[in-house]
């Protein structure tokens, strides 16, 4: 009836490859570069950070940066123990932690497992805004606000130096606290209903399902949250810079006026120090310092946060 | 109206016993009111911030604010012209730098890149971790490696070159985010159709994926507006007394020029800081509304 089709010349060609674009392939070679740029960020970082370190670690050694009690880097005797810069750092964090970790878990608990969906999509955004507002913002706050009113109002003993590790804390906190609010939250939405079905099957309470199953079940994003947090606190510039003070003093006390590393950085980088001076490569030596203890803090984080996202997902 | 006796009659209830509504338990009731304590501390005090701002910058709102040029002198005439000029070019060049950069680096781990292969994971790993990398550190990178070292000065470039790299993982992010949730079917049918790769992204995904990216670029760039620490460390100072005129000029911004004025100890000046922080506020509210709008009016559901 039907002709047999002759074989069409294509035929055996049919499956094979399109004819090559070679548009195509330098489109992915751009993209792919613009990719790179990420990655020659931190190179350049490493890049900047470490030929100055090196020099400033011939001159000083390494144990007496780390282990000396007095940092006097641009006075004519100059003494680079980076410890007082450490300290001071380490304590105004740990400050806004106790406020961040207890108000931003809370805020996420309540967000996550008692707010209606209206009340969560009014609050949300609102913590949101207190993410976004620039932190020299929170520092002019800490010092033209937090500290007169703490001044007036100091219960026991001296009240606050007017600049103090205190109220850069406290308000240092409650910046932190939509990170560690939005992350845990995150967490807690992806534990799965069945859980929660669970405990409230065995007869359990809201606040029980909450703490005693949602909360151990989000543990290590909850953790990854904190973590992200520590890496904030000490990173923080403005709020410390303004708030905090200069003035690099061994001490514990939250009420005198101390500087952190990061507040060495920009205070130090601001004034006239000049490029071919040893005061110029301190600057990189407790940035180094600086980047690579947030550095260790990012890794735990991410490392955490990916760990409760191939459980639940 | 059942009959007596008939065995799938319910129970009479017994008096006393019922079911319905758990009992009230203290516990719950206070845990609860905790919980919201947090969020509503949270906003109390984002609003005594906001009131005591407002207050504090009542004195100095007014026109002078933008058409005078800083003065140390007579910070009653005292106005934040160059700072609002400055912000305006140092922002528009990051935007210019980053929003390129960063929306083809979204495309390329998105669209092309095989997350088995090593360097594809290094790069997603690397974008996670600069992303939390703290903004002075920024701040040395542009100082050690932009300013000294390629010898670009403390000008507009460095700065906007500092704060594209500063903003560069949040893009990527947020246009990552906005490209996902464009639904892999209408992928499919345009490679279906014939069309490359490029010509799927460039037709399609795109497109649809525009408003997300707007909103995730226009949050990013509200971030380095308010960035003051990298720009202190490059050169940015308080007392600027013209607008820039190209990327190789001298400037300040709207940060910087509040963190000068907090640092004077007279009170004229924290209320010319206030003032200028309204105008801060003011612009950043303005552009979180718009990415806000933009997320409401252009999303798409699929």
């Amino acid at each position: 009836m039907t002709a047999p089709v002759p074989p069409s010349p294509a035929g055996t060609r049919s499956l094979r490859r399109a004819r090559p674009h070679y548009g195509e392939a330098v489109i992915k070679a751009l993209l792919f570069l613009a990719a790179l740029v990420s990655v020659g960020t931190t190179v350049g970082i490493v890049v900047a950070l470490i030929p100055p370190t090196a020099d400033f670690f011939q001159r000083v050694g390494v144990w007496e940066f780390l282990s000396g009690t007095e940092w006097t880097a641009l006075f004519s005797d100059p003494k680079y123990g980076v410890l007082p810069l450490l300290t001071a750092t380490v304590l105004i964090t740990v400050i806004a932690l106790i406020v961040a970790i207890p108000i931003g878990l809370g805020a996420a608990v309540y967000l996550s497992e008692y707010a209606s969906r209206r009340t969560r999509g009014i609050f949300k955004p609102i913590l949101e805004i207190l993410a976004g507002i620039p932190t020299v913002v929170y520092g002019f706050f800490a010092f033209a606000f937090i500290t007169p009113l703490l001044q007036d109002h100091w219960p026991f003993g001296d009240p606050p130096e007017v600049k103090n590790a205190l109220s850069a804390g406290l308000v240092m906190g409650v910046m932190i606290v939509p990170t560690i609010a939005s992350l845990s939250e995150d967490a807690m939405s992806a534990v799965p209903y069945s859980l929660r079905d669970g405990a409230y099957a065995l007869g359990s309470g809201k606040r029980t399902v909450s703490v005693r199953v949602v909360m151990p079940a989000a543990l290590s994003g909850i953790v990854a949250a904190f973590v992200l947090g520590v890496s904030r606190a000490l990173g923080e510039t403005m709020i410390v810079l303004i708030a905090a003070g200069a003035k690099p003093d061994l001490t514990l006390n939250p009420l005198h006026e101390m500087q952190t590393m990061t507040a060495f950085i920009a205070g130090a980088a601001s004034g006239d120090v000049s490029t071919a001076s040893f005061e110029y490569k301190t600057i990189f030596a407790v940035g180094a310092l600086l980047f690579l203890l947030t550095f260790v803090m990012n890794v735990i984080s991410i490392r955490l946060v990916r760990k409760y996202r191939e459980v639940y997902e | 109206m059942s009959v007596v006796g008939d065995p799938i009659a319910p129970p009479a209830p017994v008096p006393g016993r019922k079911l319905a509504g758990p009992r009230f338990r203290p516990g719950e009731a206070a845990f609860r009111w905790l919980l919201f304590s947090c969020l509503a501390i949270s906003i109390a005090f984002l609003g005594v911030l906001l009131i005591y701002v407002l207050v504090a910058a009542w004195p100095r709102l007014d026109s002078r604010l933008w058409t005078n040029f800083p003065s140390i002198r007579r910070p009653e005439r005292a106005g934040a012209q160059s700072a609002i000029f400055g912000t305006i070019w140092v922002i528009s060049f990051t935007a210019l730098f980053c929003l390129p950069t960063g929306i083809m680096a979204a495309i390329y781990l998105e669209e092309y890149a095989n997350p088995d292969r090593w360097y594809n994971r290094l790069i997603e790993l690397n974008i996670q971790n600069l992303a939390a990398v703290p903004s002075i550190i920024y701040g040395i990178l542009g100082l050690g490696l932009l300013a000294r070292q390629l010898g670009l000065g403390t000008t507009v470039l460095t700065a906007s070159l500092t704060l594209s790299l500063l903003v560069l993982p949040i893009v990527i992010i947020s246009a990552r985010e906005a490209i996902r949730a464009v639904p892999q079917s209408i992928r499919q049918a345009s490679l279906a159709l014939g069309a490359t790769r490029w010509q799927t992204v460039r037709r399609q995904v795109l497109p649809a994926a525009v408003p997300g990216i707007a909103t995730g670029s226009i949050l990013a760039l509200s971030r380095a507006i308010g960035e003051a620490a990298p720009v202190i460390m490059l050169g940015a100072v308080t007392y600027v007394a013209f607008n820039p005129e190209g990327l190789g000029s001298a400037y300040t911004v709207l940060p910087v020029q509040i963190y000068g004025w907090i640092s004077q100890s007279r009170e004229e000046f924290h209320h010319l800081a206030a003032a200028a922080i309204v105008i801060l506020l003011g612009l950043l509210l303005a552009m979180n509304a718009t990415a806000i709008w933009l997320r409401n009016h252009y999303s798409k559901r699929w």
